[in-house]
């Protein structure tokens, strides 16, 4: 009894500084990594790209907005508040911190020695498996429909280790459905774009198909106005980084089909098949 | 009716892209109608609700799915079409059928199936909500039709112009 004493935490407290250095830290580490990084590239490399280094920035300024300052706060009595940090920290910060590219980043910089292991470690099964679509999709929306239509979500607020595990989850969850998606840096094993669009549908549909439940059927502890709104903002803005995603897969689908000659003769043979009438 | 000659000649390997032609205009259609419902009935109008509450739970998946199957379909018919045009493959009036194949289809499902057997929402909370149910499925109906005509009267053996009026 006294060991889950040690760990529950009341709401009072949790609203502290203590969660909100823990979660926002690590986001401040890969900010300065990110810049250390490119400092080494430059040396030897071409001109890291600044829209890659801005990407990289306003992802992990939305990731420590959601975890920490104001909104935090609010988002634990306010479930608008929570919803919209949620909207960052899962969706919006993932993909702009994944168009930032930090795998080449990285790769570029590491020894070679180092970065042998980690292209290995990224070929390994488990890192192959969890960056399946299928098996990133399950992780990311079946964690929130897991979150959010079981006692999860009040229990979060009353634990700090589960404050801290959701959040954690939330973003690597998020960062790796949408780079099981979008392939930005390498991946192991791609897919087709025809499979990967057709997960991200059913993903964004079971994203959607949760919004709108949770409208009707608020978690503990939420009054129905704020589930209401909570559910409406979780839906657009879903659909507003949606958009985005699938832009992006579509982009690469029409960059990679790009007709070697533009001019092709092969159609040449249907006119005379159509004479023949 | 008749497609424009000059059409025909800046885009010389539509013959060979008749399938894609239709799909990129059916999954416009499909995302379209489910842009222009969501902007104009739920957002201008505030006719629809975002959710009534009577929905069935397979109401709820299949709004779930349609509407994300919209959303990319979108995206995607509009990449689908700038691929026909770079290939020199649009043909224009083949796709606008599939666009209102796609559309209709979408509408008569929405208006029958949606909202009707999953009760997913009414078109409008009003006392003589059939008059709404009658004008959206006959224009349906009459997209579908006008579509289907446009998409027979594409087919490849009425490609060359003058000749299969011999």
């Amino acid at each position: 009894m006294s060991s889950y004493a040690d760990i529950c935490y009341t709401g009072g407290q949790l609203s502290g500084a203590i969660p909100q250095v823990l979660l926002a830290l690590p986001f401040g580490l890969v900010l300065f990594f990110y810049f250390f990084a490119i400092i080494r590239s430059n040396r030897h490399y071409k001109k890291w790209p600044l829209a890659r280094t801005v990407f990289w920035v306003v992802g992990v300024l939305l990731a420590v907005f959601s975890v920490a300052g104001p909104l935090a706060e609010r988002a634990h009595f306010d479930f608008t508040a929570h919803m919209i940090g949620h909207l960052f920290l899962g969706m919006a910060a993932p993909l702009f911190m994944a168009l930032a590219a930090p795998m080449t980043l990285i790769l570029r910089v590491l020894p070679i020695h180092l970065a042998r292991h980690l292209t290995r470690l990224l070929k390994s099964l488990p890192v192959r498996f969890v960056s399946d679509p299928i098996v990133a999709s399950l992780l990311n929306v079946g964690g929130l429909w897991i979150l959010y239509t079981t006692g999860l979500y009040t229990a979060m607020h009353e634990s700090l280790l589960l404050h801290l595990f959701v959040h954690v989850h939330v973003f690597l969850a998020g960062y790796v459905f949408t780079i099981s998606m979008i392939y930005i840096d390498p991946i192991p094993r791609r897919k087709g774009f025809l499979y990967r669009s057709i997960v991200l549908i059913v993903a964004l549909a079971g994203h959607g198909i949760l919004s709108k439940y949770i409208y009707a059927h608020p978690p503990d502890g939420v009054s129905l106005a704020q589930a209401e709104k909570g559910g409406m903002i979780m839906y657009y803005g879903g659909d507003a980084i949606d958009l985005v995603l699938i832009f992006i897969l579509c982009m690469h689908w029409y960059k990679s089909t790009r007709p070697r000659e533009l001019a092709e003769k092969k159609v040449s043979g249907t006119i005379p098949l159509a004479a023949r009438r | 009716m008749a497609a424009k000659v000059g059409n025909q000649d800046s885009y010389p390997n539509r013959y060979a892209y008749l399938s894609k032609n239709l799909w990129s205009g059916f999954l416009f259609g499909v995302g379209f109608i489910a842009f222009f419902d969501e902007a104009v009935f739920h957002q201008l109008l505030h006719w629809h609700h975002f959710y009534d509450k009577s929905t069935t739970s397979m109401g709820l998946v299949s709004d779930g799915l349609f509407h994300a199957f919209s959303w990319f379909a979108t995206i995607g018919g509009l990449f689908l079409f700038a691929d026909l045009h770079r290939r020199k493959a649009l043909w224009l009036m083949r796709w606008w059928g599939g666009v209102l194949l796609g559309a209709g289809g979408f509408q008569l499902y929405d208006g029958i199936i949606q909202h009707k057997v999953m009760r997913i929402h009414q078109i409008r909370y009003v006392e003589n909500v059939i008059v709404y149910d009658a004008i959206w499925n006959v224009t349906a109906a009459a997209m579908i039709i006008i579509g289907a005509i446009l998409i027979v009267r594409t087919q490849r053996h009425r490609a060359p112009e003058g000749e299969n009026r011999a």
